[in-house]
């Protein structure tokens, strides 16, 4: 069972992974985008992170993507960008070399540490689930606890960054530009 | 039947590598800036299904936390990136990272 939700949720953040990289129009980059976000927020699920993956739709695949699409609507930049020319000369390769690489690295990085996570844990079958909400009540123990000081500066973040878009996104037409 | 191999953490460890080296040469190849964003959103999505694999291989909340925090600065990232693009494209009508070379000598 956890195979098959793994296989199909694995399935879908590839495709959607490959859509955004290979789609060249922005409208379908953003719907791919969907896809992976979506697969995420199972893969969530499917590891008793509820929590995170309720505001992982509502957050990422609601709200984000939506100002993607807002964005991309909204100057009319929806136009299909060629991907068939390569802008610099040996770029693509070069780029390919280096995402396999990385590919690589962290690969084999994780398999020379599969002893290391076969002692702790070891996936999600000996998982003991104690209450329906204790996933939920735990996060909110840490984030309002310990975290709390991280957590009231993210509100800050937010802030300054609404405060800060507004101020550039303005359409100035006074004299004072 | 039943004794089908179980995903262990090391499955979701290499699908999120995977996803983040198909963000990166996303990054480097697209030249459109919004999606050059959708592929940063992918890397950042595969280091957070990287937290949440260790937070339950480990038994630790921290992970989710940090995962919960990650989202919010990806968001707030969000927000001023596409501000940017906008008040560029405000002057230019060229969706195309290439071009934006004003500050060149």
């Amino acid at each position: 069972m956890e195979l098959v939700v793994f296989v199909l949720s694995a399935a879908m953040v590839l495709v959607g992974a490959l859509g955004v990289i290979t789609r060249s129009n922005p409208v379908h980059a953003a719907l791919s985008l969907v896809l992976t976000l979506f697969g995420v927020a199972v893969m969530f699920v499917a590891q008793q992170a509820d929590f995170l993956a309720a505001v992982q739709v509502i957050v990422y695949a609601g709200a984000i993507v939506v100002l993607f699409l807002f964005v991309i609507m909204l100057l009319g930049v929806d136009r299909a960008e060629d991907v068939t020319i390569e802008p610099i000369s040996g770029q693509r390769p070069l780029a390919l070399m280096v995402g396999l690489a990385l590919i690589g690295i962290v690969t084999t990085a994780v398999l020379r540490s599969v002893d290391f996570l076969g002692q702790k844990g070891s996936g999600i079958n000996h998982v003991t689930v104690d209450a329906p909400d204790s996933n939920v009540r735990e996060l909110a123990r840490s984030i309002f606890s310990d975290n709390v000081f991280a957590f009231e500066l993210t509100s800050v973040l937010l802030l300054v960054a609404v405060v800060g878009t507004v101020l550039m996104a303005r359409r100035t037409n006074g004299a004072a530009k | 039947m039943i004794a089908l191999a179980q995903p262990t953490s090391s499955w979701y460890l290499v699908l999120a590598a995977v996803l983040f080296g198909i963000g990166a040469f996303g990054v480097m190849v697209r030249r459109n800036p919004l999606v050059m964003f959708m592929c940063i959103e992918l890397m950042l999505n595969a280091v957070n299904l990287t937290f949440v694999t260790l937070s339950r291989a480990n038994q630790d909340v921290g992970g989710e936390v940090s995962v919960f925090f990650v989202m919010v600065v990806a968001a707030a990232e969000v927000v001023v990136g596409l501000g940017i693009v906008v008040s560029i494209m405000r002057r230019r009508t060229e969706a195309n990272a290439d071009d934006l070379n004003v500050l060149k000598g």
